[in-house]
């Protein structure tokens, strides 16, 4: 673990529940979620759709309020409680302090300004200076993320770059103001796979210049795998486990953990039978009781479907939401992993 | 931009041709009767209605009298003009048969009215409809969204002509204010006079247009908030009144430009009920007294000035819409 490298905590969510009331019921996206993530790391967020990642960064953007749901728990922002703060104040933090990129660059931009001209505004949104030094900062900005010809490229809009390069001018909006927290929802899912590596490559390279926190989104354990520093896993609106990167992927603990792991094809170990998770997630109305992937477990047993399992460190720092013991946990894993490889001779 | 600009004027002419050839083929091909028999008294005799025919250029082939017709338009009649008859010159669109006036002068005399009326009313209408469509998507659900789709429905269902007759009813035979009656007063003349007559004429041509854009304004603005791009922009700290009125409404004002362009140009030759009930002696009310008196040359003339401002202001549109939307690029 290189926890101890890692800078004080700038963004903790502590016990945080996001609930839509909606004519069908109330839709539990966030159910008793907390997490820390500190400065100079890359905390990945990864789940299925629908398990609640990008509502919790949504909330902790203050983009989600408490006019069309009900929230629940605090989220500290250097030690300032996000949820009790008024629209006004959000605004001054979201952007500057606390920015965020998200998953389709295509989307994102508004279509009939200039590339430069938002990214302009975004800078004098919360710095009162005039458009030529705002405008430096942007060309400033757009050259360090790998844009060519900056001063040509500010007067484009944005449907003339291309999906790579409208990342990169989000992720130069989102670091106009030197922001110590990150959010990057999906930032590489629309894009080409070598576009993606360069994105990744530059957030990782971002997060090192700038010592800034990271909250890496996304459905893809590679992803993950390259540039976080802690992974948290998500269920249903829950964390199942969470773990430094090495761990997770090396001693994962909790039954979902692995049905992900399991279904990620890979190329060196070739011939490795794909084995997707049965079943589907549950829908956010009606969580089913106890944990909440009982029904999709195969290590199910009596506690499961009626008992909750707390999430806490039942030793080595790595803690995770399961009735089974670490001793079981690790005998089935290995179990499970010599009979992925016997598959496939 | 400029050449575009110039193709599609070059196009405009032609769409003008052919919905004058159209017209000509309605109005001088198919009616039967001869409209010669009308002039020529109560007992004519066949002489006299020849010597008509060949006035109104009626003895000649079909398409020598339409080829007759487009010089004209292009060149002018101001040599051709008939004894006693003033106005002619360019564009040439004949004499009317009711009232053996120039047609070209009509048009010059009711044009601005009718454009008076409609830019007023087009004025009002958009900052109504706009507006109210605003406050309505930003407040949906509430009582002033449901205040402001409640005028939407008023607004589409009201007939002009009723609600005409009950402004008119009100300010000006109950109320007796004398400054808002029917008519048409000259700018020139009296300027405030021009105004507060048109005031009423304005609003009620303008209700029925507003409600319409409201219920436009709110659908595309309740769309457009949804958008990714308006996520970025609360993301980036922006003030919610910057994020709707810049953001949100530039993208869902550009599709409403399309169709206030097209309204306005219907509208010339086209606002009939309104001009006939206050009484404004435009082009729309010209067009239904030509239309039942089958004064062909007055039909032509109008139809001629409204395919014009239509294939106008569509170019127009077009335009305005490649300056709003940058991913529209004509060449």
């Amino acid at each position: 673990m290189s926890v101890h490298e890692l800078g004080e905590p700038l963004l903790e969510v502590r016990d945080l529940k996001v609930h839509f009331p909606t004519p069908d019921g109330l839709v539990k996206a966030v159910d008793g979620l907390s997490f820390d993530v500190r400065r100079g790391e890359t905390f990945g967020i990864v789940g299925e759709s629908g398990s609640g990642k990008s509502v919790t960064c949504l909330t902790a953007l203050g983009l989600i309020t408490r006019s069309n749901a009900e929230l629940g728990g605090e989220v500290l922002f250097k030690g300032r409680d996000l949820l009790a703060m008024s629209g006004e104040e959000l605004q001054k933090i979201r952007g500057k302090e606390l920015a965020m990129i998200f998953q389709d660059p295509f989307a994102c931009l508004h279509p009939m300004y200039r590339v430069g001209d938002q990214l302009v505004e975004a800078v004098r949104v919360h710095d009162p200076v005039s458009k030529q030094v705002a405008r430096e900062r942007v060309v400033e900005l757009l050259s360090a993320v790998g844009i060519p010809r900056p001063r040509e490229r500010f007067r484009d809009y944005p449907h003339q770059y291309s999906g790579g390069m409208r990342q990169r001018a989000m992720i130069a909006m989102a670091l106009l103001h030197n922001p110590d927290v990150l959010i990057a929802d999906e930032p590489t899912t629309a894009l080409d796979v070598t576009v993606q590596a360069q994105i990744l490559e530059l957030i990782d390279r971002i997060k090192t210049e700038f010592r800034i926190g990271v909250i890496l989104i996304t459905h893809d354990l590679g992803v993950i795998a390259d540039v976080a520093q802690t992974v948290m896993v998500m269920y249903a609106g829950r964390s199942m486990e969470r773990a430094g990167v090495v761990d997770l992927f090396g001693k994962p603990l909790h039954p979902y953990t692995w049905g992900l792991l399991e279904s990620i094809p890979t190329v060196v170990q070739k011939g490795t039978r794909l084995m997707p998770i049965e079943g589907a997630p549950p829908s956010l109305i009606s969580v089913p009781p106890g944990c909440p992937f009982h029904p999709r477990c195969p290590h199910r047993f009596s506690p499961c479907d009626s008992e909750r399992p707390d999430f806490k460190d039942r030793g080595g720092g790595h803690p995770e939401a399961c009735h089974l013991s670490v001793e079981d946990k690790r005998r089935l894993w290995s179990e499970r992993e010599s009979r992925r490889t016997q598959v496939a001779v | 931009m400029g050449r575009y600009v110039v193709r599609r004027l070059l196009w405009t002419v032609l769409v003008v041709l052919i919905v004058t050839l159209l017209t000509f083929i309605i109005f001088y091909v198919m009616p039967p009767g001869n409209p010669a028999v009308r002039f020529a008294g109560k007992q004519p005799t066949p002489e006299l209605i020849a010597e008509v025919e060949h006035n109104l250029g009626l003895d000649r082939s079909l398409p020598e009298q339409y080829g007759l017709f487009v010089k004209r338009l292009f060149l002018g009649d101001g040599d051709e003009c008939p004894v006693g008859i003033s106005g002619c010159g360019w564009p040439g669109l004949g004499v009317s048969y009711d009232s053996r006036t120039a047609v070209r002068e009509e048009m010059i005399n009711r044009t601005p009215r009718t454009l008076a009326l409609i830019v007023g009313a087009a004025t009002i209408w958009l900052i109504m409809g706009v507006s109210i469509g605003v406050v309505s998507a930003l407040k949906r659900r509430t009582i002033w969204d449901r205040l402001a789709m409640g005028f939407a429905l008023f607004g589409i269902s009201a007939p002009v002509f009723w609600l005409g007759l009950v402004a008119l009813y009100v300010f000006s035979k109950t109320l007796q204010i004398e400054a808002l009656g029917t008519g048409y007063v000259e700018f020139s003349s009296n300027p405030w006079g021009w105004f507060t007559h048109l005031l009423l004429p304005w609003f009620v041509l303008a209700l029925l247009y507003a409600a319409f854009y409201a219920r436009m304004t709110r659908g595309n603005l309740i769309d457009v908030m949804g958008e990714d791009y308006i996520r970025t922009a609360r993301a980036k700290g922006l003030s919610e009144r910057t994020v709707v009125l810049k953001h949100g409404l530039r993208a869902s004002l550009t599709p409403i430009v399309t169709i206030f362009g097209l309204d306005i140009a219907l509208l010339v030759g086209g606002a009939v009920i309104t001009e006939t009930v206050f009484n404004i002696q435009g082009l729309g009310n010209y067009t239904v007294q030509a239309a039942q008196g089958a004064d062909l040359p007055a039909v032509t003339g109008v139809v001629v000035i409204a395919a014009f401002a239509v294939a106008f202001m569509n170019l127009l549109v077009d335009v305005a819409y490649a300056y709003l939307d940058p991913r529209v690029r004509y060449s």
